[in-house]
Order: C-alpha cells, then sequence, then structure tokens
C-alpha cells in the first residue's frame, strides 16, 4: 500500500509536469498565431489579396480617323479570334490540330503558335487566329467542351472602307513587334494592333487611348470567379484630315487607270492637302488582318512598288515644269519678259548639241511663248546667262530640294544642284552643259510630286512660303486642338513676275499653241493653268537622234518617259493646285494633264456640293485674287 | 475497502449518471466547430465533408460511451489482445494494404478504409498502462523490467515504419516516452537517451550524402509533394496572416474558397478556421483543447488505480499530440506530416480513435474508485 501511495505520487508529480508542459506549449502555438495573425497580419493580407486579384487590362477603341467633313476614313469593325491559354491547354500540339481541323485550311499558323506559347507566361492568352467567319465560330462553339483552355473572342479590329485608295496616307496598323514594346501595358496584351505607317503611326499615341483594367478575382488554377471592379479605359482620340475623301477615292480611281502614277491636290493658301494618292495601292485592311507571307512578297517584288508613297517618296526629275523656277529666277536676275531667243531645234555649247523637243525648232520665243510652247532653247540661253546657282535658289525657295516635315514620315527630300553641291559630293566642278540640262529639270535635279505640288502653291498663292499639312489640328496623346489658318512668310517675289509666270501657265492650257490644250477645261469658269513635263528617264544617244527618236510606245515600260504636269484652278481666282506624275507614263500633256485636269475640275465641283459645311474652303477668307487674307 | 467494493458494482444506470457529461459537452462543441468548417470548406456545404462526418461523430459517440460504461477491469484484463490485434492489423497492412500517396496505410473494407496505424495509437496506451499498472515503485527503477515496454513499442514503430510513416512511428515513440514518463521512469534515463540522439542526430547526418540527406528528408513526410511543399506552407501561413485579429468571416476565407490553401477539409482546416475566424477563433479552439487536457488531467489525478491514471493521462497525451502537431505544421513550425486536427479534420479513423480515447478517459473517471490488483482481480 506504502509503494502504491508513493506511486500515486509520482504520478501526480509527472502528470502534472506534462500537463502543464502541454498548456506551455499551447501558449507558444497562441505566440506565434498572435505573430502571424497581428503582427504580421499586413503583409499576409497582401499577400492573400495578391493572391487572387488579377489585374486585366481592358483595350480601348482606336481613335477614328476622319476627313475634313467628318466622313470616316479608319474605323473599328468586330473581329472574332480564337486564343489558347497554354496553362489550361493539356496538349497544345493536338489542340492546334483539333482547331486546324474545325476552321479553314491554313488558317492556324502552328509554328507561330508553338513559338508565341513558348515565350510567353503560361496564363497570358494566346491568339490562334483571327477574322473567323460566322460557320468558324459556330463549328467552335459546338465544339467547346472539347477544347479546355481555348476561347472565343470578340475584339475592334481596324478597317478602312476606302481600301487602296488611303493606304499610303493613312497608313495601316499591325501585330506589336518587340522592338515596339516601350513598356505600355496595352502593347503586351494578345492582337493589340498599332499603327505602323502614315496617320495611323504619326498620331499612334492619340488613336490608341488609355488601357482601362478589370480586377477578378481567380482561384488558384487561374479560372475567373468574378469581376471586382472594372475602371474603362479612355477611347482613342479621333483624328481629323484635311482631305476630302471624295477627291481622294476620286483621284485612285483615276490613277489606276495608270500603271503607276502619283499625285497630290492640295489648297495653295492654307497647305491642306486635299488629295494624296499613290498608284498602284495596297490594301491597308489586310494588313491589319495580318499579312500572309506569299501576299507580302507580291508586295514587295511588285514593278510598281505600291508599297511605296510615291507622293512623298517618288523622285523624278521635273522635267519642263521645272520651267516655271527658271523663268522667274531670270526675271529677278532682271532678264526682261521680251529677251528672245531662236529656237532651231539645238542650240551649240562647245562641241555639243542640246536639242529643243521639238525637232525642227519653235522659231523666235520670249518668255511666255517660251513657257507655253515648252521651248528648251531659250532656257537654255537664260540658264546659261544667270547660272545654275540662282535657279537653284529660287528652287529652293519654292519648296524644291527639301523635306517639308508634316505628318506623314518617308518623305524624300530631293535635289536642287548647285555648284558647291558637285564639288562637295562629287568633287568635280560643274560643267556649263549641266546649268543647261538642270534649266529643263533634268541632269541632277530631282523633286517629289508634293514638292512640286509646294512649288507651284507658293507660286500661286501669292508667294508664300506655303507648307503641306494633312490635319489642321494639334494632336497629342492626350489632347487635341484646332490649330488657327497658318500665315507664312512670304518669298518676296516681284507681282508682276508671279502675274507673268502664271499668265503663261495659262496659256499653256488656254492659248491655242499651249502644250496642254487638248487638256482644258469644258466649263470656263474652272478653267486651269498649269505647266506640262516630260522627263527622260535615260539620256538619248547620237545614234538614236539620227535614225529618229523613238516614240514612247514602242519602249519598254522600263524605259518611258515619266509625264508630269503641275496645274491650278481656276485660273481666275486660284484655290486649287495639283501635281500628277504618271512615272513611265510618256508625255505630259498627253498623259499627265488629263489626269490635274480632272482631278481640279473634280476638286471645284466638290466646292459648290459642299459649301457652308465645316471644313469648306471659304471663299471669303480670301480676298478678291484669291488670296489668304 | 467497502466503498471501493460498492462502487464496483455500479449499476449500468449509475454509471451513466458517472459519465462526466461536461467533457461529452465540450467533444461535442469541439465536433461541431468541425462540422461548421467541412460545411464552409465545402463552400457553403453539408456534401460532401460535413455530413458524413456528423454520421462518423454520431457512431463514435455511442461508441465512446459504451466504452466509458464497460467495467474498466474488462479493458485491463483484454489490453493486450487489443494490443496484439491492432499489430495484427498492421501487419495485415503490410501485406494486404491500400497504397495512397505512395503509402500503404490502409486497408480496404469496401464501405469505409481503416487506416491501422490510428488505432495503434490508442492501443499503444492501453497495452503501457497495462504493464506499468503491474510494476510497482521498485521494479520500475530496474532496466530489465522496460524491455517488455520497449518492445511494445518499438513492434508498432517499426511496422508503422515500413508504410512508410514516420510522422505517426514518432507520434508513437512520444506517446510511449510521455507512458514511459508518467509510469516513474527515472529522469535521468531520459536525458540519457535524449542526449544519445541529439548527438547521433547531427553526427549521423554530416556522415550521409547529399542524395541520402534528400532522400531522409523525404523520408520524414513522404506524401509532400516535392514541388509544392513549400508552397503549401507559404499559403497556408497567408491563409492564416490574413486571419488577422477577428477573421475574414464565415466562408469568406479567400485562401482557402478558392483552393489556395491545400487539403483544407483534412490536414489544413485549423489555417481555415484562422483565416475565417482570425487570432480569436484559433486561440477559442486552443482554448477549448486546454480545457479537454485540463478535464483529461483531473480525471487522472483523482482516480485511486494505476491503470485508469496512466489511461487517463495517455489518452490526454495522445490527444495533445495530435493537435499540437497539427497546428504548429500549418504554421510552419514543424514539417509537414499528415496528421489531423482532432475531433475536427475530415477523416473516419482519427474521429474514430480519439472517441474511443475519450471513452478510456471517461471509464477511467466512472471507476476511478475501484482498486485493481496486479493482475487485474480487484485486490
Amino acid at each position: 500500500m506504502k509503494t502504491d501511495k508513493l506511486r500515486e505520487k509520482l504520478f501526480n508529480r509527472r502528470a502534472a509536469i506534462i500537463a502543464g508542459g502541454q498548456l506551455a506549449l499551447f501558449a507558444g502555438l497562441g505566440a506565434r498565431m498572435y505573430y502571424l495573425q497581428v503582427l504580421q497580419a499586413e503583409r499576409y493580407r497582401t499577400l492573400a489579396e495578391d493572391n487572387r486579384i488579377n489585374l486585366r487590362l481592358l483595350a480601348p477603341p482606336r481613335g477614328y480617323i476622319l476627313d475634313r467633313f467628318g466622313e470616316p476614313i479608319a474605323v473599328n469593325v468586330q473581329n472574332y479570334r480564337i486564343v489558347i491559354i497554354r496553362e489550361q491547354v493539356e496538349n497544345i500540339g493536338a489542340t492546334l490540330e483539333r482547331l486546324d481541323g474545325l476552321l479553314e485550311t491554313g488558317t492556324v499558323d502552328k509554328k507561330r503558335v508553338l513559338r508565341d506559347a513558348k515565350r510567353r507566361r503560361a496564363f497570358v492568352p494566346i491568339t490562334v487566329a483571327e477574322n473567323l467567319s460566322w460557320g468558324e465560330v459556330s463549328r467552335l462553339e459546338v465544339n467547346a467542351p472539347d477544347l479546355p483552355g481555348v476561347s472565343i473572342e470578340v475584339g475592334l479590329s481596324r478597317f478602312y472602307p476606302l481600301g487602296p485608295a488611303v493606304a499610303h496616307v493613312i497608313g495601316y496598323v499591325a501585330s506589336v513587334s518587340e522592338k515596339d514594346l516601350t513598356g505600355d501595358p496595352l502593347l503586351e496584351l494578345p492582337g493589340f494592333r498599332i499603327g505602323k505607317s502614315g496617320i495611323e503611326r504619326r498620331y499612334d499615341a492619340a488613336l490608341r487611348g488609355k488601357a482601362g483594367n478589370s480586377q477578378v478575382e481567380v482561384n488558384a488554377f487561374g479560372r475567373v470567379i468574378r469581376e471586382l471592379r472594372r475602371e474603362e479605359g479612355e477611347a482613342g482620340r479621333e483624328v481629323s484630315l484635311t482631305l476630302d475623301i471624295e477627291l481622294q477615292s476620286f483621284a485612285a480611281d483615276r490613277l489606276a487607270q495608270e500603271k503607276s502614277a502619283a499625285a497630290v491636290v492640295m489648297d495653295p493658301h492654307r497647305g491642306d492637302i486635299l488629295a494624296m494618292v499613290s498608284s498602284p495601292g495596297f490594301n491597308p485592311n489586310a494588313f491589319s488582318e495580318g499579312l500572309s507571307n506569299d501576299e507580302w512578297r507580291h508586295l514587295v517584288r511588285d514593278p510598281h512598288s505600291p508599297l511605296s508613297n510615291k507622293a512623298i517618296a517618288g523622285l523624278y526629275a521635273p522635267g519642263s515644269t521645272f520651267k516655271v523656277v527658271v523663268a522667274l529666277a531670270a526675271l529677278e536676275a532682271g532678264i526682261s519678259p521680251e529677251h528672245s531667243a531662236h529656237c532651231r531645234g539645238y542650240m551649240k555649247l562647245g562641241d555639243r548639241r542640246f536639242h529643243c523637243w521639238k525637232k525642227h525648232g519653235h522659231g523666235r520665243v520670249a518668255m511666255v511663248d517660251a513657257i507655253r510652247e515648252s521651248c528648251d532653247i531659250w532656257f537654255y540661253d537664260v540658264a546659261l546667262k544667270i547660272g545654275v546657282d540662282r535657279f537653284a535658289a529660287m528652287a529652293r525657295r519654292l519648296g524644291l530640294g527639301s523635306k517639308h516635315e508634316f505628318d506623314i514620315s518617308g518623305e524624300k527630300s530631293g535635289l536642287i544642284p548647285t555648284r558647291d553641291w558637285k564639288k562637295a559630293t562629287l568633287g568635280s566642278s560643274w560643267q556649263k552643259g549641266e546649268t543647261v540640262i538642270a534649266a529643263i529639270g533634268q541632269g541632277y535635279v530631282l523633286a517629289t510630286p508634293m514638292q512640286l505640288a509646294v512649288m507651284t502653291s507658293r507660286l500661286i498663292n501669292g508667294g508664300y512660303a506655303v507648307k503641306p499639312r494633312l490635319t489642321r489640328e494639334k494632336i497629342e496623346a492626350d489632347f487635341t486642338a484646332p490649330i488657327p489658318d497658318p500665315t507664312f512668310p512670304s518669298l518676296d517675289i516681284p507681282e508682276p513676275h508671279r502675274q507673268l509666270v502664271m499668265q503663261a501657265m495659262d496659256q499653256v492650257v488656254n492659248h491655242a499653241r499651249g502644250t496642254a490644250r487638248r487638256s482644258r477645261m469644258k466649263d470656263p469658269s474652272m478653267a486651269m493653268g498649269g505647266k506640262t513635263g516630260t522627263s527622260q528617264v535615260r539620256r538619248i544617244s547620237m545614234a538614236e537622234r539620227e535614225s529618229g527618236v523613238r516614240k514612247n510606245r514602242e519602249k519598254p515600260w522600263r524605259e518611258r518617259d515619266h509625264a508630269l504636269f503641275i496645274g491650278f484652278a481656276p485660273v481666275a481666282a486660284p484655290q486649287y493646285v495639283a501635281a500628277v506624275v504618271v512615272e513611265h507614263g510618256g508625255g505630259g500633256s498627253k498623259v499627265a494633264a488629263p489626269i490635274a485636269r480632272d482631278l481640279l475640275e473634280k476638286a471645284q465641283q466638290r466646292d459648290s456640293a459642299r459649301s457652308g459645311k465645316p471644313g469648306d474652303l471659304a471663299a471669303n477668307e480670301l480676298d478678291p485674287e484669291g488670296h489668304l487674307r | 475497502m467497502m466503498r471501493a467494493r460498492n462502487s464496483s458494482e455500479l449499476r449500468l444506470s449509475q454509471k451513466f449518471w458517472q459519465v462526466n457529461w461536461p467533457l461529452v459537452l465540450l467533444v461535442i462543441v469541439i465536433a461541431s466547430i468541425g462540422f461548421a468548417m467541412l460545411y464552409s470548406a465545402a463552400n457553403g456545404s453539408f456534401k460532401p465533408w460535413a455530413s458524413k462526418q456528423m454520421t462518423v461523430f454520431g457512431v463514435g459517440l455511442v461508441m465512446m460511451l459504451i466504452i466509458a460504461v464497460i467495467d474498466i477491469r474488462f479493458w485491463l484484463r483484454y489490453a493486450y489482445v487489443f494490443y496484439a490485434f491492432s499489430v495484427g492489423l498492421l501487419v495485415f497492412v503490410e501485406f494486404f494494404g491500400v497504397v495512397r500517396n505512395h503509402a500503404k496505410r490502409w486497408i480496404d473494407l469496401e464501405i469505409i478504409q481503416l487506416q491501422p496505424s490510428e488505432f495503434m495509437k490508442v492501443t499503444l496506451v492501453l497495452v503501457l498502462a497495462r504493464y506499468f499498472h503491474r510494476l510497482n515503485i521498485e521494479d520500475i527503477g530496474r532496466p530489465h523490467y522496460l524491455v517488455v515496454p520497449l518492445l511494445l513499442i518499438a513492434a508498432p514503430v517499426l511496422l508503422v515504419q515500413r508504410q512508410p510513416d514516420l510522422g505517426t512511428a514518432l507520434f508513437l515513440v512520444l506517446c510511449g516516452g510521455a507512458m514511459f514518463f508518467l509510469a516513474g521512469v527515472r529522469i535521468w534515463k531520459f536525458v540519457v537517451v535524449m542526449t544519445a540522439a541529439v548527438v547521433a542526430v547531427p553526427v549521423g547526418w554530416s556522415f550521409l550524402l547529399d542524395y541520402q540527406k534528400s532522400r531522409i528528408l523525404t523520408f520524414l513526410s513522404p506524401d509532400r509533394d516535392p514541388l509544392g511543399e513549400g508552397y503549401h506552407i507559404l499559403q497556408s501561413k497567408i491563409a492564416l496572416g490574413s486571419g488577422g485579429m477577428f477573421g475574414r468571416g464565415f466562408l469568406k476565407g479567400t485562401q482557402s474558397h478558392l483552393n489556395f490553401l491545400p487539403e483544407r477539409q483534412t490536414d489544413f482546416i485549423f489555417t481555415m478556421l484562422a483565416e475565417e475566424f482570425g487570432l480569436a477563433g484559433g486561440l477559442g479552439l486552443l482554448g477549448l483543447y486546454a480545457l479537454v487536457i485540463l478535464y483529461g488531467f483531473s480525471i487522472a489525478l483523482r482516480s485511486q488505480n494505476q491503470f485508469g491514471r496512466l489511461l487517463a493521462m495517455g489518452v490526454i497525451v495522445l490527444f495533445f499530440l495530435y493537435a499540437f502537431i497539427n497546428i504548429a505544421m500549418v504554421m510552419g513550425l514543424v514539417p509537414v506530416v499528415g496528421l489531423p486536427l482532432p475531433l475536427i479534420s475530415f477523416g473516419g479513423t482519427a474521429m474514430i480513435t480519439v472517441l474511443a480515447g475519450f471513452g478510456f478517459l471517461i471509464c477511467a473517471s466512472i471507476h476511478r474508485d475501484i482498486r485493481i490488483g496486479r493482475h487485474g482481480d480487484g485486490s
């Protein structure tokens, strides 16, 4: 019994130790809980929120691009696309195989999808195919249960109702490439498009808008449980252009009759570009849908270079259109308009002969006659008298030989040669024969159709250094503001000189002996003035001349002359200027002048159709002579 | 002596009066918290867990009361038989067990699956109480008397370890060690064993090659997901911490309901409780557990026979180890071992085991005044 008592006492002591120890350990657990749930609560709360809340970007709709009357040039249309989320797909290869079977053949670019799948994070949706047809969408919906991780999304895609007619000016949008990534999270959204050229690129920041976001609750597997908060983004801004879309598409149709051509129609007073077309065009919608390799190769290899905007990037010898510049320079240099030269069909300089386009010569011509009939000999004579640097300076004042840096990029600066230029770049001194050739816009002289339009505008508008523009607004990423009509500095061309040259240009079209007489307007109130130009692509050799110059029609296309025309209308109070270049088109009077006539006629017809509407080139702002007040 | 004899002849109705109803109430309250958590774990549904758990609990509660009213001498007399039966089940598992999560632990009985290692825990307490009941204070001091109980512990430990389930094996060792301690084995013997172990572990560890170390780490918790274990504990801590003082509200734990928390109905159910009810809820449950321990402790103190004392305190140790290891695990204090939270985690075998343990505890309380001879006779 005694030992039992001892045993009981020992047990009680030890049981107390154990019970006490247990309570102490429980207290330890409580302390740990306090540490986690009170002291560290905030940190873990944040981690828990990070776990469950996913921020998803919402792409804002891209801003529309409108013409001067508010007509749409670029809009957004609904577009169905398939996306897959890698982490939800069991076997990506097999899934793509199945999708391929359900869609039109060739829609799924498996290689690209697999590459994207490797590169992007597992939960980022990857676009498999876009622009699905209704049939494809419904087939996919039916098969949806067998395709985990595959879903159909509705997005907006860019659409250009006028297609190729606006391609070069507006540009196009396409998928974001690695080098486009700037940190804007929008750019990482699948299927997001950014402007890649033209207006779309220049004003991408404004057109793009601001991303919205949606906070969603997700579970551990990434499935969205519900939306917690939604912040709508800011739609892209509308961008209004100076273009007149009807004139633009008319011009595009008209130029499409030739193989390769470019034209610019502008307001000579404000510099507003009303139409700018390069033909052939390309379909910008194909770019936003994603171009196939074949289509791309086709575009690049086309000898008529549809991807290049020839209106600003095509360099052409201006030919006889340059005579306007030489005439102004001669008058400024003190040469009398009555100064005359005798044209026998050629001029001898040293032992070389320089020919006039008219084989048997014009006889005795003064300045106005020389412009009207495009006599080369008078200009050879005058050019030798004043020297290349004088008319080169005039050319530069009129806007040739340099870029105008307006809304779209890709502009070429052209070339106006001078003595110094030749010394500096070619290292040899200037030859007299080169002056002669430059005087008729050949040789080194190069200009773009845009520059020819600016040159003509500066002559027509009273001698102001007008600059071209495609919008009348200041467009920034977060605001747009109208720009008041600009005032341009005067070029200090004496009024009589201007009037004389314009009178000669009037005669080019409206005089019985003018080179563009066949292209005059039917309605005399719309009468156009202008200057033809035919520029040789290659030199005519002596042998060829002797055996008789071949007609353009007989030459291969590549060797034919470029046809040019610069024009303005109406003659009485000019409001529109047009410059037309038809690559290898033949004679300026025969090919380019009729196009310019049609464009200027259409522009004037549009006038009456839109009087009073916003965007009208309000006539009351102009003085009776048609100059901007 | 007369008093003892009288109480040994309590009638069944009297025994029911003697049942520690406050303890039963405490058990029901804790289990009900479990039902609520299982209801929440199923996103506000009794199916599939809460309803099943309630059924098991109902059956277990009846079983507990039956165990409690059966004469304590019956348990004493057949302790070795139960032990042998449990060891037999473990051997059976060794040959015919069902493999789940890379471990062979279960016996498939068509309707239910049994985990004999759970039963082993309570039978080990029973058999050690039986053995030490026989020894007087002088016997305990003699080392050769400790050989048999050591073998009693070693047999199931080795069998369980082969499954492999080192967590449960260590659990059995701790449980057995506590019984040795309660029986009165000298402190210095524990000190020697523990010192030897403490010295042996790092020395042995340093002689191991890297791949062996990693094998042992995996062996320590074989059913851990090699890639995801760190993730699970981190998610568990995030869930706990985000609960804060008063929790995120019933059914509103984001970590649990959005599946960031693994095994929220079983091993990590405490985390869900702490996420939804915060520090208040967690400490509340800890408090209830502490009350159970104190209650058991008082039963052990009042028992007039060594068998009852050891049995009561053994059950308490068992209960404590379940709760402590599980809660310490979900808070990242001990490595992940698949151990349920007693009375709360979903799972039949553990629930039955714990309720059987309480049955023995109450049994010891009802029969506290019986004096039992060394061999089970009423001496």
